[in-house]
């Protein structure tokens, strides 16, 4: 195995507090050049501050930042080969869209037929050649969003930080920026932080996600890691919808494990976590679409029964919820593969739901 | 037929008269054929034209121009520097101390600021020996004082709006602060700086109270002629150059007004722009 290469970005041991408020707490993480990782939070988690400190807005209260080897403290933002696209995107409103885009060229040794040149490329790169003499006002808001993001790679920054990127923009457009987005990383690769709290933009964008909560990282690693073995019980509600139970082990062997929860009114299978003992008390939680739904009783294990409750048909699927047992509701989705109403339960039907011992999540406290 | 809302209809009505019925006659008046200024003797513009050969006028709207246009300059320099301080140095140590003692001079009494001008020349020719006369350089620089006032009020409104993400957007693309003040700050703030000068211009160009105690012999300023030939009586002369004085004072305000609108018009429409789809 080869010896691997420092981290390019490495962030050790940042903190930031504003007077008595700890907006970021301890944050340690290292990113690989050419990565899309993706800060992921509700509003107030220091995700913000975060980015910010990257980009020299603001200073760690602790703990340092190294970008590309070089020590970034004290470094001021006008000096940092580090640029951002801002969430209100931030477009100089009397310049117009070249003049935008090549703003921070002047900064740069280069003749004035370079930095033309280097503006055109950028201008094609977001296929916004026949707006260069707009003003930002002459645009629409899908192209001031290329227009700032061609503005922040022009420089051919190490890092570039998108604060939000998709968040003004609405549902269609944004989808397919979300890919053009993509393609652009993959033909400059500049790495890319992407700060947002749409779960969906962070799983599609980013190779690696760091979810945060309250100033704390709870929990990094690839989108599909993230969701299927959350580490914390706020990392399992935050991403997707899952229902929580309380759980206790009664059995340990091997990779399995038996638990019982009281709302099902039975004993479970699961895969055991490591360590895990008789008598321990821990939650255990299940997805909606990890759990199937059955009108007949089925065999094999994880059989609960229970009744329909609430449903709502979305056409390709639905989503029930089912009084358990115990009387609490448990969220179930399931695909409409049958276009025949009779296969689909209705309000207040018996039912039986069941799961594979390996798609429950279970979470200690 | 709709009810009128007499009420506030004869309010407007006398609110409108109180202000302009004098103005209004003085400029009727202005086109007085006779030597007697409240006697009609039919209409004729040759007050106008005598004003027009009168060399003292001549000389008075000079000094009162060029006094305008240097008092309201740096002032409007002086004023956007104070108004960028206090919008964007929110916590530095006696901010409160220091947006008071810049807005403390738009309440107080004229008199007072034109008397401790006066003061402080004296003093200052007492120990310094400057200014050894007072005239145009005294006017000015008393000028300069208060006009800093208004500019400094608008500048800091103005900013205040103004999006700081632009401004950090510009250091992160490498400009240095002086830079992003330049390239930045002032463009965007233009319209208030602008709107703040012809403020100032006016404010300076109209002034009677502090420019005659500032004043010294030989520096008659239009206000002050109008002043000093009104005390002999009222003559239709005087009814045209004040005719004049509010067409000029009158236009630097109304141009300042539309550039001021204008302005707030376009930040709201990006704004609007900006955040359209955010919820």
């Amino acid at each position: 195995m080869p010896a691997s290469p420092a981290p390019f970005l490495r962030i050790e041991g940042v903190s930031k507090n504003f007077g008595t408020f700890q907006a970021v707490r301890d944050v340690s993480l290292t990113i690989d050049r050419g990565e899309i990782f993706a800060l992921l939070g509700g509003s107030g988690c220091g995700k913000t501050t975060l980015l910010r400190m990257l980009a020299g807005f603001e200073d760690p209260s602790a703990g340092r930042i190294f970008l590309d080897g070089q020590d970034m403290t004290g470094v001021p933002p006008w000096e940092r080969p580090v640029h951002m696209m801002f969430q209100s995107y931030a477009l100089f409103p009397h310049m117009t869209v070249e003049k935008n885009v090549g703003y921070g060229l002047k900064h740069d040794a280069m003749s004035a037929a370079e930095r033309a040149d280097r503006v055109r490329a950028m201008l094609d790169l977001v296929q916004l050649a026949p707006f260069a003499q707009r003003k930002p006002h002459q645009i629409s808001g899908g192209q001031r969003q290329r227009v700032a993001l061609a503005r922040a790679l022009a420089r051919q920054p190490k890092l570039l930080l998108l604060d939000e990127p998709l968040a003004a923009l609405d549902k269609k457009l944004r989808e397919q920026t979300q890919f053009e987005l993509m393609s652009i990383q993959e033909r400059t690769g500049v790495t890319f932080i992407v700060v947002t709290h749409d779960q969906e933009e962070a799983m599609t964008l980013a190779d690696r996600i760091a979810v945060m909560d309250r100033g704390q990282v709870q929990q990094i690693g690839p989108p599909a890691e993230v969701y299927e073995h959350p580490a914390t019980r706020f990392v399992a509600n935050f991403l997707g919808s899952i229902t929580q139970f309380p759980a206790t082990v009664t059995a340990v062997s091997g990779p399995r494990a038996r638990l019982t929860v009281p709302a099902f009114g039975t004993e479970v299978e699961t895969i055991a976590l490591p360590g895990l003992a008789p008598g321990e008390s821990l939650t255990l939680g299940l997805r909606p679409e990890k759990v199937a739904l059955h009108r007949d009783r089925p065999d094999g294990p994880n059989v609960i029964s229970g009744e329909v409750k609430d449903l709502a048909y979305f056409g390709k699927d639905s989503l029930y919820r089912i009084t358990l047992p115990g009387g609490s509701l448990m969220a179930v989705h399931a695909v409409n593969a049958r276009r025949d109403g009779e296969a689909r339960p209705d309000w207040y039907d018996r039912v039986w739901l069941s799961f594979e011992p390996a798609s429950a999540i279970l979470l200690r406290d | 037929m709709k009810r009128r809302p007499w009420f506030l209809f004869t309010t407007l009505v006398f609110g409108f008269a109180f202000f302009y019925v004098p103005i209004l006659s003085m400029i009727v008046y202005s086109f007085n054929e006779s030597r007697l200024a409240t006697v009609w003797g039919g209409f004729s513009t040759k007050w106008y034209v005598s004003l027009l050969s009168n060399r003292q006028v001549g000389a008075a709207l000079m000094l009162s121009l060029q006094i305008a246009v240097i008092s309201a300059s740096v002032a409007t320099i002086l004023g956007t520097m104070a108004g960028i301080a206090l919008a964007r140095y929110t916590r530095f140590k006696g901010r409160l101390l220091f947006s008071g003692l810049v807005t403390a001079p738009l309440v107080m009494p004229e008199v007072i600021t034109g008397i401790s001008a006066l003061m402080l020349f004296i003093l200052m020719a007492d120990w310094i020996g400057w200014p050894g006369q007072r005239g145009f350089t005294t006017i000015t620089l008393a000028h300069i004082t208060f006009s800093m006032v208004f500019v400094t009020t608008i500048v800091q409104a103005r900013m205040m709006q103004a999006d700081r993400a632009i401004e950090e957007a510009a250091m992160d693309l490498g400009s240095r602060p002086w830079q992003v003040l330049w390239d930045i700050t002032l463009p965007t703030i233009f319209p208030a700086i602008l709107s703040g000068w012809l403020l100032a211009f006016t404010i300076s160009l109209d002034d009677v109270v502090i420019t005659s105690f500032t004043t010294g012999p030989g520096n008659t300023t239009l206000p002050l002629l109008i002043w000093s030939k009104v005390k002999l009586g009222v003559t239709p002369d005087i009814n045209a150059l004040a005719t004049l004085t509010v067409l000029v004072v009158g236009t630097g305000v109304v141009i300042a007004g539309i550039l001021l609108n204008r302005a707030e018009a376009r930040r709201i429409r990006d704004e609007r722009m900006a955040y359209r789809s955010h919820d």
